[in-house]
């Protein structure tokens, strides 16, 4: 991992001195962060930026690493993204659950992960968040992501459906500079329980569900800001429950090459260990 | 959880009715004149920004600049310059190249401790403006 970080460091140190002209030309911040499955965004949800710095005429591209820490569980998630034009972007994403104390619990063994592979794709519709600011027209993107379980046997044994599942969402984002403000609102439709990381459907549900994801985050500096997300999740396991997530978060970001994020967040019940709740840190290196 | 939410969004919305006059905020006329003083120094230093602005009048930009901020900021001016469409046809300007002035600018305000929310506000004035400016 730490390989693909440092080789993007070097491509973006690189890019910047040879083509100082004509690459990362968006504002600091207008380009968002990597949300936990890849996408740029804020922390849990996908925003309709496009990942990278890259305008209209350039191409960006950004590699991330996240760690999520509750009482009970761990969560790395880390991958990389390239924005094409600042219309397309492509992402891919993994997901190691770390089952700690739980996994020797269940029969699975101490520290038995769960992983999971994301591939995702976006396509910014119309709009632009940061310059369309005469009206309260926000930038559009739609996009899908295709999650791959990779313990099928593990997971089909909680009553799980499918160890593939296909996420799809559009998303809605606008920077209203006037009140120093960002808005985030997404609509996806899943079948996915705790992001695909167990597996897709379950004995309880296995249609695909609208789900509701919101961010509001307010600009501090052009360097920082601070805000709010929530994730709506849909409940598919009778044996294991499923809830909502929130999390607020502080992201700085330095340079363009730069960004850390850190947020405290509300999990709700994770693979029956209910309250789970703590520490989210991501650093994501682009241009 | 939604109760700190709600007290979050409440204590922003009652920041935001009082919204006394950006101009002042952002320091009036000598902070706006310091601002693009700075302004036009970054752009020169700045190589994506340079090449248009290096073999111009640069006093009447940036008295053009002051006029034109001043009066987006609601103060008592009144710009006299062209309009942005005929001051930027004859120049391939690209969409980053209007990000690195506002960058610039940024930097220029910072440089002179104007309030982020100033800041934002003469930003959410200049933005739209980017239909007339970038040309390519």
């Amino acid at each position: 991992m730490f390989k693909i970080v440092l080789f993007l460091a070097a491509i973006s140190l690189q890019s910047q001195s040879l083509f100082a002209q004509d690459i990362s030309g968006k504002l600091l911040l207008t380009a968002g962060v990597s949300q936990i499955e890849g996408a740029a965004g804020g922390g849990l949800t996908p925003w309709a930026f496009i990942t990278g710095y890259g305008t209209r005429d350039q191409i960006g591209a950004s590699t991330y690493y996240t760690k999520v820490d509750s009482q009970d569980y761990s969560l790395e998630s880390y991958g990389v993204g390239v924005g094409f034009y600042d219309r397309v972007e492509l992402s891919f994403a993994k997901h190691s659950f770390n089952t700690l104390a739980v996994g020797q619990d269940l029969g699975l063994g101490h520290s038995y992960r769960l992983k999971q592979d994301i591939f995702g794709v976006k396509v910014k519709l119309y709009g632009d968040a940061v310059l369309d600011q005469a009206s309260w027209m926000p930038q559009v993107a739609i996009g899908a992501q295709f999650k791959e379980n990779k313990n099928e046997a593990v997971v089909k044994s909680l009553g799980v459906k499918d160890n593939k599942g296909i996420d799809y969402y559009v998303s809605a984002t606008k920077i209203l500079l006037n009140q120093s403000l960002l808005y985030n609102l997404t609509l996806r439709t899943t079948k996915a329980n705790q992001l695909g990381i167990l597996g897709f459907g379950g004995d309880k549900n296995d249609s695909y569900e609208l789900m509701y994801e919101g961010s509001v985050a307010y600009l501090l500096t052009r360097k920082v800001a601070i805000g709010l997300e929530y994730r709506a999740k849909p409940d598919n396991l009778s044996a294991i429950e499923e809830e909502n997530w929130f999390d607020i978060f502080a992201a700085w970001t330095p340079t363009k090459n730069m960004s850390l994020t850190v947020a405290y967040v509300d999990l709700g019940q994770v693979a029956t260990k209910e309250n789970q709740s703590g520490f989210y840190s991501s650093l994501q290196i682009g241009f | 959880m939604k109760t700190i939410i709600l007290v979050i969004i409440l204590t922003l919305s009652t920041s935001f009715a009082k919204d006394t006059s950006a101009y002042d905020n952002f320091g009036g006329k000598k902070v706006i004149k310091k601002v693009v003083d700075d302004l036009m120094t970054n752009l020169l230093s700045n190589k994506r920004t340079k090449p248009f602005f290096e073999f111009t009048d640069q006093d009447r930009i940036k008295n053009k600049l002051v006029e034109q901020f001043c009066s987006e900021l609601g103060g008592p001016c009144k710009y006299t310059g062209k309009s942005m469409k005929e001051s930027h046809e004859d120049q391939e300007i690209k969409r980053s190249h209007f990000f690195a002035l506002v960058e610039e600018l940024q930097k220029a305000m910072d440089q002179n401790k104007v309030p982020q929310r100033a800041q934002n506000k003469l930003l959410a004035k200049l933005a739209p403006m980017h239909k007339d400016v970038v040309t390519e």
